[in-house]
């Protein structure tokens, strides 16, 4: 059997959530019992719109190995036109840390809405997965806040 | 033309149209130019210059002079036509305390590229037929011109003058991508794999010293207060103490001005270390252009920017996992 040396890692996952949609998408896993990884700390936020690009690099800073947003689907918004300015504003802060050479699978945006609690678990576990597979974040991470 | 422009200044100083010019002023040597502002003829006669050197954009000293008492005359390239523009559009600069004379671009020259061929000592250039001859306190010296060109002009993206009160000179015309080549370098970046996009950036950044020069002389960052003076956005240091901050500093340097840089190519002039500032900048556009339309920003003042702006269709940002070099 081959031994992955990355077998003990657990990532650290940071998911931005909108209070309207993905945090509700959240509550509504929960509730209908679905399991997903506890790697996944939620944050919640009132818009995706709310986040600003500091709060993604902030949280690889602190020590994430993968940042996730969600947002309601285009279009849903609870202020209408929120996310689709996230959507232009993280579509290229995204393509520049992909160009500055940090894996593109660290970061991803994800639309759930507050009745996909099921597509939320599904999501969480497949992006734990895929940033367990790149092992610890190093390219993007503070020296001096890694765990000793 | 520095005659001319000398001219132009005393004329409309007279005149009563103005009753201040912001120009270039010779410093200790010939290539050592700062932007300075005149209020007298005899002033302009002492020490106003335009010339091979005078690289510098004054777009931005127009924020605050602008909001002075009377109003002020500019000396603005073609580049610096498109910040003066989009300073405008965003209620920075008051259009009517300005009065603009349009005047032709480069290439202006870049002395470091002079010095490192070992020409020191520099008293004046002038270029003849592609060499230019340069005269030394060691006698004449000659190098082709354009290899003393500076970074921001080989790429040069404009020669036309968006705006303008008065023309000196003649109209120019706009270059396109194409042509001016100003996308190769990013498209370069863009092919490599992510291992070695990231070794370049480690070594670019990490020469970064914080000196805040390229923040400084932006014409597009105006703000009164900016985020990295704040002592608790965690990169408030005068010294990147971590390699954390000198890309986080970058990054968010880069993205604050996301669809109202005009390319100017300021940052990468100013920077002493060298650093390719302008590719961070220049990768924002190339996506805008590219996601959400060919745009230019400084271009027009009626048009909304980018980033303040949403079509329903846009791409989503799984295209930047979809597409490129991993």
């Amino acid at each position: 059997m081959q031994v992955n040396e990355n077998t003990n890692f657990e990532p650290v996952i940071v998911a931005f959530c909108c209070n309207w949609c993905s945090y509700a998408g959240a509550d509504l896993s929960g509730t209908n019992r679905l399991n997903y990884p506890t790697n996944v700390k939620i944050i919640r936020v009132p818009c995706s719109c709310r986040v600003n690009p500091m709060f993604i690099l902030r949280a690889f800073q602190k020590g994430a190995d993968g940042v996730i947003l969600c947002g309601c689907h285009p279009g849903d918004c609870h202020y209408t036109s929120g996310n689709y300015f996230t959507r232009r504003r993280i579509t290229l802060l995204y393509s520049m840390l992909d160009f500055l050479g940090i894996e593109r699978d660290r970061t991803r945006l994800e639309w759930v809405s507050a009745a996909e609690g099921a597509k939320f678990a599904a999501t969480m576990q497949e992006f734990t997965d895929a940033v367990r597979k790149l092992g610890p974040n190093r390219r993007l991470e503070d020296l001096r806040c890694r765990k000793q | 033309m520095q005659e001319a422009m000398i001219n132009k200044a005393k004329q409309l100083l007279a005149d009563g149209t103005v009753n201040r010019v912001i120009g270039w002023k010779r410093g200790e040597f010939v290539y050592d130019i700062t932007p300075a502002v005149f209020e007298t003829a005899e002033e302009i006669d002492a020490d106003f210059v335009c010339d091979d050197f005078t690289a510098a954009n004054v777009s931005k000293y127009l924020v605050k002079e602008s909001r002075k008492e009377g109003k002020i005359l500019a000396f603005l390239k073609p580049c610096d036509t498109y910040s003066f523009n989009q300073l405008v559009k965003e209620h920075r600069i008051v259009r009517e305390n300005v009065y603009v004379v349009g005047i032709p671009g480069g290439p202006k020259l870049d002395a470091e590229k002079i010095k490192a061929k070992g020409i020191t000592g520099i008293l004046g250039v002038k270029n003849e037929n592609g060499t230019l001859k340069i005269d030394t306190l060691y006698g004449e010296e000659t190098m082709p011109y354009y290899e003393a060109i500076l970074g921001k002009c080989e790429t040069c993206k404009s020669r036309k003058h968006v705006v303008y009160d008065e023309l000196l000179g003649e109209e120019g015309e706009v270059i396109s991508a194409e042509d001016s080549g100003r996308f190769d370098m990013v498209e370069k970046l863009e092919n490599m794999t992510a291992q070695e996009r990231y070794d370049f950036w480690r070594e670019q950044l990490s020469k970064c010293i914080r000196c805040n020069a390229c923040r400084n002389v932006c014409p597009a960052c105006t703000c009164e207060n900016c985020v990295f003076d704040n002592p608790a956005s965690g990169i408030s240091n005068k010294a990147a103490a971590d390699s954390f901050e000198e890309n986080m500093f970058h990054i968010i340097r880069a993205f604050h001005v996301a669809g109202r840089c005009t390319d100017c190519g300021e940052c990468s002039r100013v920077c002493p270390q060298n650093i390719p500032l302008h590719l961070l900048n220049r990768k924002f556009i190339k996506d805008i252009n590219a996601f959400y339309g060919e745009y230019q920003a400084g271009e027009d003042t009626t048009s909304r920017a980018p980033l303040n702006n949403y079509d329903k269709d846009d791409c989503e940002p799984s295209i930047v996992h979809e597409r490129g070099v991993e």
